[in-house]
């Protein structure tokens, strides 16, 4: 078992380039195991590009130039053959809803099935636990055989949130998960979150600078592709925060 | 006239006092409107003129001819009569051949091409000569398959030959389809599954084939057309003047041998338009009709089978 006091990802001075384009510059943060991670930042900042280094989607953008390290239990993401099992241990939520083009059940039981679980039985416990998890199984219980993509776009945001828990990751990654979803939809999901930190550790990139403050046990802010500062939520959301934009920001005052 | 338009704050306003008459402007408009639907609606109908026409003069010309006999049976007294069965055998032959050699291939291709191949001069040379030969006129196939397959494969004049040099001809087009296809599919299908840990080879086989199988079939159905249409690619590979064949029984179905000649559709009508003299104008006629025939039948057959398949489109 690891050592539950490290840290479960950590970036080493990690910098990633789109052609001629910095989107992160020399970014090195801690998340630790178990919490609610938050990060915060206005748009272009590099929430995004920093996520899908975790999981090394990034290399499926093309001209993308990476530097520095990802360490998952200290091991480091770049230097990985098998980047499936890697992805497997991660669950990944972006802003746009995707239904896969399969039925509801279909949706949330691939990633399993792609990892080799083919019992029925076991499929059918993880598939209503998930849908349960993303408050969405009691709108769906009843027509899983209907198409993913005939959802309604909240729906299919909750219903991609069931996927990213099917293949029960040990860190859940959720850029901008409220999007699409209405506020009460989001409070129920939030609740499953403060629940399921626990077992999981939990990034959250969002917007929503009080969803951060409501949720989050430590807060990133980035802006520009730099970490402007990082600390607990009640440091980065007090009076004092150590950098000057990260209260402008935090109260509303620029982004 | 009316008091609303009086009290907008005294300003000298164009917009008449009636309201939803049109102006002079609107009337330019709605003119222009009217000669660019009709100037248009007309190019588009004229469209189907040369079609109708070519298909009215060939049926008629060909009906005295056209019978279940003249399908069943060999050309007779030196192709001056008699029916067209050893071409027709020989381009299903050709199409069939050419086909089940160029479309394993090139799906597969386009499948690498789209889903795999980074954005690299590789990739880029690839794809230029992919574009490139599409565009050699297929005088340049025929004389690519001589070089290539009869002489160098050492295929001779063959069906095999004849049937590889359209498969060259085709490739190109089916790689092309193939792509568009698989295209089709959104990228954020593909980034799901990828978030999900699978593979890019089960995110293909799971999600992005399916989805794109019809475009793909479709694309590979139209070459059937074209394939069974050219006649510079078999000129020199492998089509005959005039062969007989079994006209009866099981044998008449499996008449040619790979590395046999065959006659073809498409060489036999240019032959006994050009080179016999004394031909029935019937069956010249006949030759045609059952061509296009093939070919627009192939062409409803894929329209009705995208349709099937637009039909149950998933997102």
């Amino acid at each position: 078992m690891n050592d539950p006091a490290a840290p479960h990802v950590a970036f080493r001075d990690l910098s990633v380039h789109y052609g001629a384009k910095q989107a992160l510059a020399g970014v090195t943060l801690e998340i630790p195991r178990h919490s609610i991670f938050g990060i915060i930042g206005p748009a272009n900042s590099g929430k995004t590009t920093l996520l899908k280094c975790i999981n090394r989607t990034v290399d499926f953008i093309p001209g993308v130039r990476v530097g520095g390290q990802v360490l998952v239990d200290g091991d480091n993401v770049f230097a990985m053959r098998n980047v499936f099992a890697l992805r497997r241990r991660i669950g990944m939520v972006f802003p746009l809803p995707v239904g896969l083009p399969l039925s509801v059940y279909d949706n949330v039981a691939y990633a399993p099935r792609m990892a080799g679980t083919a019992r029925r039985d076991e499929l059918d416990a993880l598939v209503e636990t998930c849908l349960r998890q993303a408050a969405l199984w009691d709108e769906v219980k009843d027509r899983l055989e209907l198409l993913g993509t005939r959802l309604s776009g909240g729906q299919q945001q909750r219903l991609t949130i069931a996927r990213a828990l099917s293949h029960r990751p040990e860190i859940l990654c959720l850029d901008e998960f409220s999007i699409a979803v209405d506020p009460v939809t989001t409070m129920k999901i939030e609740d499953v979150l403060v629940e399921l930190k626990e077992r999981v550790t939990i990034v959250l990139v969002t917007n929503l600078v009080q969803q951060a403050h409501r949720l989050a046990d430590h807060v990133a802010f980035f802006n520009d592709g730099r970490l402007i500062e990082a600390g607990t939520t009640r440091h980065m959301f007090s009076e004092r925060p150590r950098e000057q934009l990260t209260f402008d920001y935090v109260r509303g005052h620029f982004g | 006239m009316s008091s609303a338009s009086a009290v907008s704050a005294g300003t000298v306003s164009a917009v008449p006092a009636t309201r939803f008459t049109a102006g002079k402007v609107e009337k330019r408009k709605l003119l222009v409107e009217r000669v660019a639907a009709g100037v248009l609606g007309i190019t588009t109908s004229a469209l189907v003129v040369p079609l109708v026409g070519i298909l009215t003069v060939l049926v008629v010309k060909a009906w005295p001819a056209l019978s279940w006999a003249f399908l069943t049976q060999n050309p007779q007294n030196y192709m001056t009569s008699g029916g067209i069965w050893a071409p027709l055998v020989g381009t299903f032959y050709l199409v069939f051949i050419s086909l089940a050699v160029a479309a394993p291939i090139g799906v597969l291709a386009g499948v690498y091409m789209n889903e795999y191949a980074g954005d690299n001069w590789g990739t880029r040379i690839v794809n230029m000569a992919v574009v490139n030969l599409a565009g050699v006129p297929s005088i340049v196939h025929a004389l690519f398959g001589v070089g290539a397959f009869v002489l160098f494969a050492g295929m001779g004049r063959s069906v095999l030959a004849a049937a590889c040099t359209l498969a060259i001809m085709t490739l190109p087009v089916i790689i092309t389809s193939t792509r568009e296809a698989l295209s089709a599919v959104p990228k954020s299908f593909r980034e799901a599954c990828w978030n999900m840990g699978a593979s890019r080879w089960q995110t293909i086989r799971t999600i992005v084939l399916p989805n794109a199988i019809s475009g793909i079939l479709t694309g590979v159905i139209l070459q059937v057309s074209r394939a069974a249409g050219e006649t510079a690619p078999i000129l020199f590979t492998g089509a005959v003047y005039y062969v007989a064949v079994p006209e009866q029984g099981i044998a008449s179905y499996l008449p040619y041998g790979l590395w046999d000649r065959c006659m073809a559709l498409s060489y036999h009508l240019f032959t006994i338009s050009t080179q016999v003299t004394g031909v029935t104008e019937g069956v010249q006629y006949g030759t045609a009709v059952v061509l296009i025939g093939l070919v627009i039948s192939v062409n409803v057959l894929s329209i009705g089978f995208r349709v099937y398949l637009r039909a149950r489109k998933r997102w």
